[in-house]
């Protein structure tokens, strides 16, 4: 027979065992944002920053710019540009992103602001759908996502998203690839460490479209999301697909609070 | 014994839990090394090193690796250093092969195996990340790690 204290001792033991198996998955489900929340930003570097933060220098204003225009040209057979509808982007389109993407009901599908750039091309203006991540689609996104620098993103799940959102979720949490690496075993379970010599981020939306120094070009978030989905050496799903769209619904939820800063600027 | 002062007993608690948990991940089961080489031809520590530092097995991405001449390296995964002394080829053969079969939530990529993962771009399908022979030199490069 033991003696009592060695008793206690093996019995406090098995439950600290039994306990840490207990906790562990729990905690991780409740760990599903990071904190404190920082946007990719904080992220990179001071040369980096400063060439966001300066819209003389910033790359992705050319994208803005050329938005600005195309706004105002007539398209397809309607004959009508965006601003004949929406007059002033400044003001018809503030805020506007912070709360995309959206359950669209006569779509019956999840749709983000390329997808409504389109559906307004195609059921307003009787034009043809741009193609996704041509030039004139990322400076229009640009443009209209850039009326809402400085809002927060909203993040919000309608019921209507739910079930988007739910397989966002689960697909962020999914191995794929060669790599066998889910999303989140970076950027929510490593940010802050490096891969390389570069430190890895939470993984959030909101400087998107932005202007990525190692594509020397403006992308969108799916161009972003497809890089990952090939650093780990994992199948791309095509842009617009619904796997990216559950993932744009997911992470929006996941960055909401976060300030939008398209057009951002990214390593 | 049975009058100990109950701090006394939570510190024999606290050191008995520790134990516990150090035997855990310190035992040596079967399923805890390969010690069966996966190639006739003995791992090549030169070449190991190129595997390692190089684009094939990117280690450096994740470890810091000495004797590399690299400058900046990862930090998601332990530093290697002396690791030639902490575990024995086997060990290290097995981490190199599957890791998640100790530790099934692992990060690190298995090196030398296709079953389960899903999604595999085209170029990669069916294929492992090295092949044997350079599991081996990487093996003959991280015992020689002290």
């Amino acid at each position: 027979m033991l003696p009592r204290s060695l008793r206690h001792a093996c019995a406090l033991a098995c439950l600290f065992v039994w306990t840490c198996t207990q906790i562990g998955p729990v905690f991780a489900a409740d760990a599903e944002r990071p904190s404190p929340l920082r946007s990719g930003i904080e992220f990179t570097s001071a040369d980096v920053r400063s060439l966001q933060d300066d819209d003389f220098q910033n790359p992705g204003m050319l994208w803005v710019t050329r938005g600005e225009e195309l706004w105002r040209v007539a398209a397809g057979k309607s004959g009508k540009s965006c601003a004949d509808c929406h007059q002033r982007a400044e003001t018809s389109m503030k805020g506007v992103a912070a709360r995309y993407p959206v359950y669209d009901a006569a779509a019956g599908d999840v749709v983000n602001l390329e997808g409504r750039i389109n559906l307004c091309r195609t059921h307003r203006q009787a034009a043809k759908p741009l193609v996704y991540e041509s030039e004139n689609m990322l400076a229009l996104t640009t443009y209209v996502a850039h009326q809402s620098r400085g809002a927060r993103v909203e993040g919000a799940v309608p019921t209507e998203l739910r079930a988007s959102f739910e397989r966002g979720r689960e697909r962020y949490r999914k191995r794929i690839g060669q790599m066998d690496l889910a999303c989140t075993h970076c950027h929510q379970q490593n940010w802050g460490r490096t891969l390389l010599a570069q430190t890895i981020s939470q993984g959030h939306g909101n400087a998107y479209p932005a202007y990525r120094l190692e594509w020397q070009s403006l992308g969108s978030l799916q161009r972003r999301l497809r890089a990952c989905y090939f650093g780990v050496r994992a199948e791309m799903p095509p842009y617009q697909s619904p796997e990216l769209l559950d993932l744009e619904v997911y992470l929006a939820w996941r960055g909401r609070g976060l300030t939008i800063e398209t057009p951002g600027v990214r390593r | 014994m049975g009058r100990n002062p109950r701090s006394l007993r939570l510190v024999a608690a606290v050191a008995l839990a520790a134990i516990v948990a150090g035997c855990a991940a310190g035992v040596r089961s079967a399923s805890d090394a390969l010690d069966t080489a996966l190639t006739a031809t003995p791992g090549d520590s030169a070449r190991g090193r190129e595997v390692i530092a190089g684009r094939d097995g990117n280690c450096l991405l994740c470890h810091e690796v000495p004797r590399t001449g690299v400058r900046f390296m990862g930090n998601l995964g332990p530093p290697l250093a002396g690791v030639g002394a902490r575990l024995t080829p086997g060990q290290l053969r097995l981490r190199l092969v599957d890791s998640k079969r100790l530790n099934p939530e692992s990060i690190m990529p298995s090196y030398y195996r296709i079953e389960g993962l899903v999604q595999v771009a085209a170029a990669y399908r069916g294929k492992t990340v090295l092949s044997a022979q350079q599991i081996e030199d990487a093996v003959a490069f991280l015992v020689s790690l002290r």
